[in-house]
This record gives structure tokens, sequence and C-alpha cells, in this order.
């Protein structure tokens, strides 16, 4: 009982710090928002949105747009600790290291649930339709939780390679594309309100990967911070 | 380890052999398929580096598991890394000929050289999360982080594999399961009659010889250029 506590310490402890520093910098929530804005602009301009297009595309867009800020936020999580020594300081606690990969990861599952907070209303009132249903916030939780769980274990061995900023998002595309179709399909089926026997499977895939990669994660994340 | 095994160079004839016979095989043995000709042919080497490219890579899976295990406690664990590297190099060639026959075989049956079905997204994912490991290794310099990261994302890189083999299990697909029961949206299906049923195991174990062929002068390879980068590291000190 005492073990468990104790890391639930270290993790909320990490979680504190990380949340604390970023609000008093605000550099990466900001960075993130900003890109996710550009990337939605981007689209707007690039695919030509008509209405009739734009419902079809909408859960993609989506998608991306939250994919790839989230790769800016775990390169940035990861390369500050790096930086000046911190990750060192972290390792050097007296605390069970998965207890810091689970502390880092809830911090970045944060940060992207923030900017999925603010891109949707924004998204919803820019094309005017509404985002904010329950069952595509189930499915930001779960599609979120996979990608950072796995972007935080990638993003720890990225920032400690030569070739760091270009090689997240190489390391972790390939890995998380099966991830970020389920979801895609998940959240067009809950925005054209297909029936839940079309949508199920798909939000079983997303619980199966969040699953293995957590699992995976809490396995490796020993010998990715070793030295 | 220096001089080659005298075994290595009786696999390789023996390797020669039984991949000359296969080819005969599939050119002079197996019969035409009626609907699609002379390109079904294609289907037994297709099926066979398909194998072999998830072979390499379940190869590079175990190794990384072992290496990890092991590496704080024993010395020769490196010997894993070396292991690894070989069944993902091998791994992405087969897979990039599996590919690329698909490719051919799809052209006049699909009518089309890619769609981005299910089977094909899948086996293009997984060949470029290998691509990606060997990108992870050229950027780190220190040997045994080197191989402790690659452990790592054979690992991850793994999951890909079992979604490519099931892909046209679970998903619609209008890619054939030839071996056990195709869906019905499925285009370019046949079933294999005796004589085209020994070709292709025929074509199957003369892949896996030349996989194990090839799994073995890499890993010879691999410990050769490990002992070149020691004596380069005693010159210079």
């Amino acid at each position: 009982m005492k073990t468990v506590s104790n890391f639930m310490r270290a993790m909320l402890a990490i979680v504190w710090k990380d949340l604390a520093a970023e609000w008093r910098s605000r550099e990466l929530i900001s960075a993130m928002l900003v890109f996710a804005l550009l990337v939605i602009f981007i689209f707007n301009f690039a695919l030509e949105l008509t209405p009739q297009t734009r419902s079809d595309v909408t859960s993609g867009i989506l998608w991306v747009t939250l994919t790839f800020a989230g790769t800016l936020g775990l390169n940035r999580s990861m390369a500050v600790e790096k930086d000046r020594g911190c990750l060192d300081g972290l390792l050097l606690a007296p605390v069970d290291r998965t207890a810091i990969y689970f502390g880092k990861t809830l911090a970045n599952f944060v940060f992207m649930l923030l900017v999925a907070a603010i891109i949707l209303p924004v998204y919803s009132v820019l094309y005017n339709t509404n985002l904010l249903l329950g069952g595509l916030l189930l499915v930001i939780l779960l599609g979120a939780w996979g990608y950072v769980s796995i972007g935080t274990l990638l993003a720890s061995m990225a920032v400690q390679a030569r070739t760091r900023d270009i090689l997240l998002p190489i390391l972790l595309f390939p890995v998380t594309v099966p991830l970020v179709v389920a979801a895609v399909k998940a959240s067009s089926g809950y925005l054209k309100a297909l029936d839940m026997v079309e949508i199920n499977p798909w939000i079983n895939l997303l619980i199966v990967f969040d699953l293995v990669f957590t699992a995976i994660a809490f396995l490796v994340f020993d010998s990715v911070v070793e030295e | 380890m220096n001089a080659k095994s005298k075994w290595l160079s009786v696999l390789d004839v023996v390797t020669i052999v039984l991949f000359l016979t296969a080819t005969i095989l599939v050119f002079f043995f197996a019969p035409m398929e009626r609907v699609m000709g002379l390109v079904q042919k294609v289907f037994y080497f297709h099926v066979a580096t398909a194998w072999i490219g998830m072979l390499g890579f379940f190869v590079a899976m175990v190794a990384g598991i072992i290496y990890l295990a092991t590496h704080r406690t024993r010395q020769d664990a490196k010997k894993w890394d070396i292991v690894a590297v070989a069944g993902v190099e091998i791994g992405l060639v087969f897979t990039l000929i599996c590919i690329v026959t698909g490719s051919i075989w799809a052209r006049p049956i699909w009518n089309s050289w890619w769609t981005w079905d299910p089977r094909l997204t899948t086996v293009t994912i997984m060949e470029l999360a290998y691509a990606a490991y060997l990108m992870l290794r050229a950027g780190i310099e220190d040997p045994e982080r080197r191989a402790r990261f690659g452990a790592v994302y054979s690992i991850i890189a793994f999951i890909s594999v079992p979604l490519t083999f099931f892909s046209i299990r679970i998903w619609r697909t209008i890619h054939p399961v030839v071996i056990g029961s195709s869906d019905p949206s499925a285009s370019g299906a046949f079933d294999m009659t005796p004589r085209m049923g020994l070709t292709f195991a025929m074509s199957l174990v003369s892949f896996s010889f030349i996989f194990i062929t090839l799994l073995w002068h890499r890993i010879r390879m691999g410990y050769l250029a490990d002992k070149v980068e020691q004596l380069k590291l005693r010159l210079t000190q």
C-alpha cells in the first residue's frame, strides 16, 4: 500500500511540476495552440472546404491538427528536461522510474486535451458545426492517451539522439497511424451520427491500442533512461 | 568467427539449389491459373517474401527482448543487437520485394498498381516503421545506447506486424486470402490445386532457407564490423 501511495505521490509531483512550469512560461501551450490554428487555416485553403466536403473531412482535419500539435508538445516536453540536465536530476530521485514516465505522460495528456478543448469550439464556430459531442470527447480522450503514452516514450528516446528534432515524428507516426485511423473513423462515425454498431469496433481498437502502448511503455521505459 | 564456416558454404549451395528448384517449379510445374493466367505465378514468391519479411521482424523483436533482459548482466549481450539489425534489414528488403511483386500482380488483376486497401496500407506502415528503426540507429553514436534504443523500438514497431497479418482477416478488403477463407469482396482469389500447393510449399521452404543463409551472413558481417570498430578505437587511443 505504501509503495502505491509513494508511486502516486511521485507521479503527481511530476505532473504538478510540468503544469506549474508551463503556467509560468506558457511557452508550450501557446506554441501548440498557434500551430494548431495555423494547421486548420492551411487545411481550409488547401482543401477548399465547402459545406459538403467539410462534413466528410472534419474528423480527419481534427486529428491531423491534434497529432501535429501533440508532436510539437512531446518534443518540447522532453527537450526541456534534457537541455539543462533536469532529466538526470529526475533520474537521481529515489522514486520508481515508471512514476517519472507516467508523470510526464499525464502532463502531456493534459496539454493535448487543453489544445483539443480550445480547437473544438474554435472549429465549431469557424465552420458552423457542433463538435462538442459526448462521443467525440470520448474518442479524443482515448486517442490522445494512446498518442501521448507511446509518444512520451519515443520522445525520451529521440531527445537522446543526435537528430532529435526530426527523429520524433519519424519514429512516432508509423507506430501511431493505426491508432489515428481508428480515432478518425470513430470521430467521423459520431459526427455523422452513425449507429453504435459501426462505431464500436473502432472504439474497441482504440482501447486495445491504449492498453498495448501503455503496457509496452511501462515495461521498457527503464531501459530508455538508464545510464 | 573470422574464417567463413564450412557449414555456411554448404548452406549457400543448398539455398541456391532450392531457390532454382522453386523457380523451375513455379514456371514449369505449377499449372496455369485459368482466370488470371501467367501473372498469378507472382503469388508463390509474393507470399514467400511476405513471410520472410515478417519472420525477419519477429526475429528482431525476440532479439530485442533478449537484449533488454540480459544487457545489464552479461557482457556478450551485444550479439543480440547484431541479430536484431540483421533481422530488420532482411525484413525490410523482403517486405519491399513483397510490395513490388504485389503491385505487379495488382496492375492486371485490380487494374491499378496501388489501392488504399487495409492490407496494402498496413504493410507500408510496417515498412516505414522499420525504416524509422534504421534512422534511429543512425542518429545515435554510443553503441550501447544504440543497441538499447534499437531493442526498444524493434519491440514497439512489431505491433505493426500482427496488424498487417490480420488486416485481411479483420477488415473488409479486396486483398485475397488464399490460405483459409476469403472475404467475398476480395478480388483475385483462387483455389490451389495440389500441384500449386506443392510449388507454394517449395517456395516457402526455399525462401526460409534464403532467410537463414542471409541472416547468418549478416550476423557474421555484424561481428566483423564490430571488430573493425574496436580496432579503429585501439588505433586512435
